[in-house]
Formats: C-alpha cells, structure tokens, sequence
C-alpha cells in the first residue's frame, strides 16, 4: 500500500479547521456556527488518526473515539440551544442574545 | 491509495467552502454531510477501517441527522434565507476569512518546510484500537460517559423548562 505523508495529511486538517474557523467568525446564524464547530472537531480528530497512522498506533483513533463522544454532547447541548433561543427571540442571530438575563 | 486520498481531502475541502457559503441550512447540511463522508474516505486510505466506519455511523449518521431534525422543527421559511443573504453579502465576513486564511497559510508553510518522512503504513485494525481503549484508557471512556450523561441531562432540562413555561402561559 502506498504511503500518505504526514505532511498531507496535516495539511487537510489544517485547512479543514481554519475553514471551521472563518465560518465560526463569519456567520451570525446559530445553526452554521454549531456546524463550523462541528467542522472544527473534526478537523482536529483527523490530526489525531494522521498522526495515529504515522507511528502506526491505535492511540490516534481512540483519541477520535473520545473526539466523537465530546461532539455528540456538545450537539446535543448545542441544539436544544439553538430551539431555546428560537423560542424566545424568533430569530437565530446570536446578536439577538448577546446581552445576559435576556 | 495516493490519487483516493488527494481525491478525498478536496472533496471534502471544496464542500466545507460550500457549506460555508450557503444560505440555506438544508443545503448546508447536505454538504456537511458530504465532507464528512469524504474525510472517513480519508481515514479509509490512511488505514484506520474503524474510525471511518464510526465517522459514516456516528458523524454522518446520527449527529448531522439530529441537526436536520432540527432545521426541520425550526421549520426556516424563505424571510431566514433572505435574511442570511443580507448577512453573508455585507462586508463582515471579509477580514474573518482574510485572518483564517493567513493562519491555514502559516500552517500549510510550517508544514511544507519541514522534514519529509516516508512510513511504512500498516492498517491499525478495530482489534488493536478496543484493546488500546478499554485498556489503557479505560479512565477516559469512564469520563466520556460521565460527559454523555450530563449532555443527555443538560438537554433534557433546557426542553423540559421550555414545555413548562409554555404551560404557564
């Protein structure tokens, strides 16, 4: 089997993360930010298995097990959020709840 | 494997950028969904058979579907994509992508300058990574349930407290 550099596959990672990045600073809508959060995660899981490939130990993929379970609370917190904020203010702009106590 | 993977990484680069720049959530999603099909193709090449398995079940499967779930509930009409392309066409979105960019070109330079490495590459199978997990990080799965569990409460309690106030009123 041929070989992926390291290299390559840090760069896609870390392409993937700073494009999460740009999309958690430039959208106002709740959805899309969780989503750029969601896009972050998972750039950052895939480092772990690149480098878990590279040394050809199983560490990198349980460190993506433990990415997975910290993403799939983390959306479920976030998106009952995302229905709360709905309900109170109609809109899912983030500015609309910038201010605390509501 | 080489040509699956670079296919795999702009695959997936290329609808990142477009779920970045939609202004419709579904359509959005749908993206999403397929960059991250083409990252598990991408733990696929890298020989890591298990971690794209649990990507296709778990990422594309059940955390992107709960998000549908919920555009569909929120039930956005044609006024909230109106809106976001207001938002998206004003010049706010400029000097965040300006600074990303700069630092994913620090990156990929830091990366590209380094020294190059050639590995034998071996597929770590689902057998070495269950061992590896519920042996010498049996600690951290504990944790994880710990965290999965206060998730579960957490949005429980925020569902809960809004079917409560809308009795009251």
């Amino acid at each position: 089997m041929a070989t992926v550099p390291l290299r390559d596959g840090l760069i896609l990672s870390g392409v993937l993360f700073a494009l999460g990045l740009v999309g958690l600073l430039v959208r106002r809508n709740m959805i899309f930010i969780l989503m750029s959060i969601e896009v972050m995660l998972n750039a950052s899981g895939l480092a772990f298995v690149v480098a878990g490939a590279r040394w050809q130990q199983p560490d990198g993929q349980v460190v993506f097990l433990f990415i997975l379970a910290m993403a799939a609370a983390e959306v479920s917190v976030g998106l009952a959020l995302v229905l709360e904020l709905y309900h109170q203010y109609k809109s899912l702009d983030v500015d609309a709840a910038s201010r605390m106590k509501g | 494997m080489m040509i699956v993977f670079y296919l795999a990484g702009a695959v997936a680069i290329i609808s990142t950028v477009m779920m970045l720049t939609r202004t419709n959530a579904v359509h959005a999603l749908l993206y999403l969904i397929v960059s991250l099909l083409a990252v598990a193709v991408v733990f696929y090449t890298l020989g890591a058979p298990f971690v794209a398995a649990l990507e296709v079940i778990i990422y594309a499967g059940a955390i992107m579907v709960l998000f549908v779930f919920v555009v569909m509930l929120l039930n956005l009409g044609e006024q909230v994509t109106q809106t976001e392309r207001a938002w998206l066409h004003s010049s706010g979105w400029l000097g965040p992508a300006v600074l990303g960019g700069v630092l994913a070109a620090e990156l990929i330079y830091v990366l590209v300058r380094g020294i190059r490495v050639d590995y034998p590459q071996a597929v770590v199978d689902p057998r070495q990574v269950g061992a590896s997990l519920f042996g010498t990080y049996l600690v951290g799965v504990e944790l994880a349930s710990f965290l999965l569990l206060a998730g579960l409460v957490a949005a429980y309690h925020l569902g809960w407290r809004k079917a409560e106030r809308s009795e009251n009123r």
